[in-house]
C-alpha cells in the first residue's frame, strides 16, 4: 500500500496547508509501516501533512499537544530535516483533534518515538518528488540532484538548482514514490535532528506575550463561567440559593451541573455555575452562592487512614507480579534481613495555567477551544454528554500553559460543552488555582515495603517489594482495586536487580478521590522506594553507594521478563530491551561528571553536606541522578548541584531535552521537599500555593548539569524520566548530611535538626 | 470613573472598582498576555508595571491604579534586551508564566544593572514556573545586564 499520499487537490484542507500547492499526506500505520502490503481499510484519511507554497512556504503540522515538551517543535523539524527544507521557511501548524492523526494523546513521553520514522520517511518522499520534478525540468537525471542547499534542488555537475516553491507545483504532479524508493538521509546528512540550531517555533511569541494559550481564548457572544463544585467526590447539589449571587454587577445566571454517574471517567465532577460577563464578576458571584451538597460515600476519606490501612496491607502477601528463585526459602535461609517502609502522598499537578476551555455547541456540533493533551479524548467525551457524534466534535487545540498529566482529562471542557448546550451560546469556564488544586486528579498515594536478605559480601539474596497504591483505573471502574499492568509496571516489575530470588507485589487500595497521571506517574514513588532502599543497603554493607548501585545491577545483559506481562511502555522488547549496560553507563557517567567519590569523600558523613546517587530507566530513557545538598543549622535543605545523565536513544533537540532535564530537577524538587495533598473527610487540604508549595528558584536547585550519551538507538522520552530519580538522589544526599533516613514525602515534614 | 495609561493609552474604566487589573487587562482590554495563575499574589504570573515597579495585576483592584501608567508585556518594545536574552538562553518550556518572569527582570534590572545570584534569587522568588526553568532565567538575566551594562 502507499503511505504517502499526494492530496494536493483534495478539497477539505482547511488553514495555510490551503496555500500550498504541493500536499504530502501520510496515512499513519502503527507498525510495521508499509508492512503486508495492503490497506487495512479504505476508510483512512490521510494526515500528517506538510505542504510547499508558490512562494516557497512549508507548512508542517503539529498533531500532538504542546505544553512545555517541544513536541511542536521537535516532530515537525523532522520531517523538515528529511525534505531538505530551511526549517526558518517553515510554518508549523497545530492540528485539529482527529482520529486521521492517529495517537494524538500527549503523555508517556512517546511522541517523538511513535512518529520520528514516519515523520522521516514523509519528508524523504517530499524531497524525492521535488528532486524528481526539477530532473524533469533539466532533462537530467536525478540521481545527480540534491538538496544540499536547504530549500533548492541542485545539480550537482552544472550547479543548476530551483527552490521548492518553483518546484511546488510540478512536484505535486509526481508520483509518490514507494517505500522502496526513499533514501533517508544519513546521520552525518542531518541538519537539524541532533542540532543546537534550533528553538521552539513559538518562542517568539512566548517572550512577547503573544503566544495564545487555552485561558487567551475568545469567540464572539462568549460568557465567563466559575463553578462552585462539591468538596466531596461524587456529591450532588441538594439545593442552592443564588440570591445574593445574581446581585454582584455582571452576574447574569446560575446554572446547576448534573453530577457524574460513576465511574467518573472525564465528565463533570458537577456544582453550581455562576454565568457573567467576565471572569472576576463569575468568580465574585460564585462566592456569594450558597450550596448544600448531598454527600456519598468518599466523605469517609482520610490521608492519615488511608497510610495506615495502606500499610497494612502492605505488611502482607499481595498479588505477584514479578517472581524468581525462592524469595520465602532464602529469607528462611538468613542472612542480615533489612526492612523498610516508604509512604509518599497525593500529588497535584498544578500547571500554571489552571484548567480551562471555550465551548460553543450550536447546530448539532461542538466547536471547543482547549490547552487539552488529548483532543481525541475530548471527542468522545463531548460527544457522549452531548448526544452527538465525535467527529461533531470540533476540538482545537491550543498551547498549553503546563499540563503534567493534568490536561489529559478532560472534565474541564465536558463542564464548558454543558454550559454551552444549555445556555445557547459559547461559553468559558475558568478554573481558579483553588479549584485546580481541590478538584485534582491526583498522583496516587502510595505505600511500599521492601525487605533484603544481605550476605556476607553485602549483595542481596532475596528482595522483596510490595506497593499499595490506587490506580487510576478508578476512573473507568469505581470499584477497582489493584492497579493497571502499567501502572505497576513503571520502576516496580522492572527493577533491573541481579538477585537469585526476587518478588514484586501489588497490594488493593480504594480511590475515594479522582486519581490521575502526574509526570512519569508511578515512577515517581517506585523510584523513592527502591533506590532509596538500595542507598539503605549500600550504608548497611558500607559500601560505596555508586558501587553498590553497580553490584546491585550486575553484568551487562538484557532482562529477561518471562513470567511477567510486562508492558514495557508499549514497545517491544526486541527494540527496546531493557539493556543494563546502558543503565550502567549513565550511573558511571553521573559518577564522573559529579566527581563522585572525591567530592562525596570530602564532604564526610553527617556534616552537613551530601550527595545522592539514584538511577531509574523509564519511557524508555535510562537516568542517572547525583544531587548535592547542604543542610543548614536551622534544618533547611539547600541544592547547590545536581548532575544528571541520560540515555535516550536518538535525539532530535538537545537544548530541548536539557531544559525538560533541568525543569525536571526543579518539579522534582518541588515534590520531595513539599508536595502534599491530604483529605479530611473526603475534602482536599490544600487549595492555592501557600499551602501547596512549589519550589521558588530560591529553594531550587542552583545549578543543574545536564549530560546526554551518544547513541544511535531508536529515540526514547524525555519529558518525563528526569523526575523519578530526582526524590531519591536528594533523600540519599540528605542521609550522607545528616545520618537521617527519611522515608516518607515529603520532607518538609521531618525535622531534620 | 477611573483613569488610568496602558501601555501609553487613556483608558477609563467605570465598572466595579474592586475587578483587579488582572481581570480589566485581559477580559476587557483585551491584553491576554499577562496570565492568571493564582489570584493571591503568589506565582507573579500576572505582573505588570505600575509606574516602572513590578506589581501583581491580580491582588491590585482598578480604583488603586488611578491616574497610573501600566505597562503590559504587549507595552515592552520588541526586543527588550531582557526579551532578547530570553530567546538566546531558550529560557521557555510552556512559556506561561515568562510574560511575568520577563516584567519582573525587567523591574530588577531598572533598579539594579548588575544583580547578583542573590540580588536575582530576592527579586525572581517571587515568580513560580512550574516547567522549571529557574537557572536559564538567572542566566538570561545576567546576559541582558551584561548586553545593557
Amino acid at each position: 500500500m502507499k503511505l504517502i499520499e499526494n492530496v494536493s487537490r483534495r478539497e477539505f484542507l482547511e488553514g495555510t496547508l490551503a496555500t500550498g500547492v504541493f500536499i504530502l499526506g501520510a496515512r499513519f500505520i502503527s507498525e510495521p509501516l508499509w508492512a503486508g502490503g495492503e490497506a487495512p481499510a479504505p476508510a483512512l484519511q490521510p494526515n500528517l501533512w506538510m505542504s510547499i507554497a508558490p512562494d516557497g512556504g512549508v507548512t508542517i503540522v503539529a498533531h500532538r499537544t504542546e505544553m512545555g515538551n517541544g513536541i511542536k517543535t521537535s516532530l515537525p523539524i523532522v520531517l523538515a530535516d528529511e525534505l531538505g527544507a530551511n526549517w526558518s521557511r517553515v510554518k508549523v501548524e497545530q492540528a485539529l483533534g482527529d482520529p486521521k492523526y492517529g495517537d494524538q494523546e500527549t503523555d508517556t513521553s512517546h511522541s517523538v518515538r511513535d512518529f520520528f520514522d514516519l515523520m522521516r520517511q514523509t519528508g524523504a518522499a517530499g524531497r524525492l518528488m521535488l528532486i524528481r520534478a526539477a530532473a524533469a525540468q533539466w532533462s537530467l537525471p536525478p540521481a545527480e540532484c540534491d538538496t544540499s542547499e536547504p530549500h533548492f534542488v541542485r545539480h550537482g555537475p552544472s550547479g543548476r538548482k530551483l527552490g521548492f516553491g518553483e518546484l511546488a507545483e510540478s512536484a505535486a504532479k509526481q508520483p509518490v514514490p514507494g517505500r522502496e524508493e526513499l533514501k533517508l538521509n544519513p546521520r552525518s546528512a542531518w541538519r537539524y535532528i541532533g542540532k543546537e540550531n534550533h528553538h521552539l517555533c513559538d518562542l517568539p511569541d512566548m517572550v512577547n506575550g503573544k503566544a495564545r494559550y487555552g485561558i487567551d481564548q475568545t469567540v464572539q457572544g462568549m460568557v465567563y463561567a466559575a463553578v462552585e463544585r462539591p468538596a466531596v467526590l461524587g456529591a450532588s447539589v441538594k439545593s442552592h440559593d443564588d440570591k445574593e449571587a445574581l446581585k454582584v454587577p455582571g452576574v447574569k445566571q446560575t446554572v446547576v451541573i448534573d453530577t457524574f454517574k460513576p465511574p467518573h471517567g472525564h465528565q463533570p465532577t458537577g456544582g453550581v455555575a455562576v454565568i457573567a460577563e467576565n471572569t472576576w464578576a463569575a468568580f465574585q458571584g460564585r462566592k456569594k452562592l450558597k450550596v448544600e451538597w448531598d454527600n456519598g460515600s468518599h466523605v469517609g476519606y482520610n490521608s492519615e487512614q488511608f497510610r495506615k490501612t495502606a500499610t497494612e496491607t502492605a505488611r502482607k502477601p499481595g498479588q505477584v507480579i514479578r517472581n524468581i528463585g525462592n524469595v520465602d526459602a532464602a529469607f528462611r535461609n538468613g542472612g542480615t534481613i533489612l526492612e523498610a517502609e516508604y509512604y509518599t502522598p497525593h500529588l497535584a499537578h498544578a500547571p500554571m495555567e489552571p484548567p480551562v476551555a471555550v465551548v460553543d455547541v450550536r447546530d448539532g456540533k461542538a466547536y471547543c477551544w482547549a490547552p487539552t493533551q488529548d483532543p481525541q479524548q475530548v471527542q468522545k467525551t463531548l460527544a457522549d454528554l452531548l448526544g452527538i457524534k465525535p467527529e461533531d466534535v470540533v476540538c482545537h487545540v491550543t498551547l498549553l500553559g503546563g499540563g503534567f498529566g493534568r490536561k489529559s482529562f478532560q472534565d474541564f471542557v465536558a463542564e464548558a460543552a454543558v454550559l454551552s448546550q444549555k445556555l445557547h451560546q459559547p461559553v468559558k469556564v475558568v478554573w481558579s488555582r483553588e479549584d485546580d488544586i481541590r478538584f485534582g486528579y491526583y498522583h496516587p498515594s502510595a505505600v511500599m515495603y521492601l525487605k533484603a536478605a544481605v550476605g556476607r559480601h553485602g549483595k542481596p539474596s532475596a528482595w522483596l517489594q510490595r506497593s499499595v497504591f490506587q490506580g487510576s483505573a478508578s476512573t473507568t471502574d469505581a470499584d477497582v482495586l489493584y492497579p493497571g499492568q502499567d501502572e505497576i509496571d513503571n520502576g516496580w516489575t522492572d527493577v533491573p536487580y541481579d538477585i537469585p530470588n526476587h518478588r514484586a507485589e501489588s497490594g488493593p487500595a480504594r480511590a475515594n478521590v479522582r486519581i490521575g497521571w502526574l509526570r512519569s506517574v508511578t515512577n515517581v514513588f517506585h523510584a523513592f522506594a527502591v533506590q532509596s532502599f538500595a542507598d539503605e543497603l549500600a550504608h548497611a554493607a558500607k559500601r560505596d553507594p555508586v558501587q553498590n548501585q553497580l553490584a546491585l545491577i550486575g553484568p551487562d545483559r538484557k532482562i529477561d521478563f518471562a513470567g511477567t506481562k510486562y508492558q514495557n511502555y508499549g514497545a517491544s522488547l526486541e527494540q527496546y530491551p531493557y539493556d543494563t549496560a546502558r543503565l550502567r553507563r549513565v550511573i558511571e557517567m553521573a559518577a564522573e561528571k559529579s566527581g563522585w567519590g572525591k567530592r562525596s569523600a570530602d564532604m564526610g558523613f553527617g556534616k552537613g553536606r551530601g550527595m545522592g546517587i539514584a538511577a531509574h530507566r523509564s519511557f524508555l530513557t535510562y537516568v542517572a541522578t547525583v544531587v548535592e545538598v547542604e543542610v543548614d543549622s536551622k534544618g533547611q535543605v539547600h541544592i547547590p548541584n545536581v548532575w544528571t545523565t541520560l540515555d535516550a536513544g536518538t535525539v532530535v533537540s538537545p537544548d530541548n531535552i536539557r531544559n525538560q532535564f533541568e525543569g525536571a530537577a526543579v518539579f522534582g524538587t518541588s515534590l520531595a521537599l513539599f508536595g502534599e495533598i491530604t483529605a479530611t473527610n473526603g475534602v482536599i487540604d490544600q487549595s492555592n500555593f501557600n499551602n501547596y508549595p512549589l519550589a521558588r528558584m530560591n529553594r531550587a536547585p542552583r545549578h543543574v548539569e545536564v549530560h546526554i550519551v551518544e547513541s544511535e538507538a531508536p529515540p526514547a522520552g524525555v519529558g518525563e524520566p528526569g523526575v523519578p530519580p530526582f526524590a531519591p538522589a536528594l533523600y540519599n544526599a540528605v542521609f550522607a548530611a545528616t545520618g537521617k533516613r527519611v522515608r516518607e514525602l515529603p520532607l518538609s515534614k521531618t525535622k531534620l535538626v | 470613573m477611573i483613569r488610568f495609561k496602558v501601555n501609553g493609552k487613556e483608558k477609563t474604566f467605570d465598572g466595579d472598582p474592586e475587578m483587579p487589573l488582572l481581570w480589566y487587562l485581559r477580559d476587557v482590554a483585551e491584553l491576554t498576555g499577562t496570565k492568571f495563575g493564582c489570584g493571591m499574589a503568589l506565582c507573579g504570573a500576572c505582573t505588570v508595571h505600575q509606574n516602572g515597579a513590578a506589581i501583581r495585576s491580580c491582588t491590585t483592584p482598578l480604583k488603586e491604579v488611578s491616574g497610573a501608567e501600566i505597562t503590559t508585556i504587549e507595552g515592552i518594545a520588541p526586543m527588550h534586551p531582557v526579551q532578547k536574552a530570553w530567546m538566546e538562553i531558550r529560557v521557555p518550556q510552556c512559556g506561561y508564566c515568562q510574560s511575568g518572569q520577563i516584567m519582573q527582570a525587567i523591574a530588577l534590572l531598572k533598579k539594579n544593572k548588575n544583580p547578583s545570584d542573590q540580588d536575582i534569587d530576592t527579586a525572581m522568588s517571587g515568580n513560580l514556573c512550574r516547567c522549571g526553568t529557574y537557572q536559564r532565567i538567572r542566566a538570561a538575566i545576567h546576559q541582558a545586564a551584561r548586553q545593557t551594562a
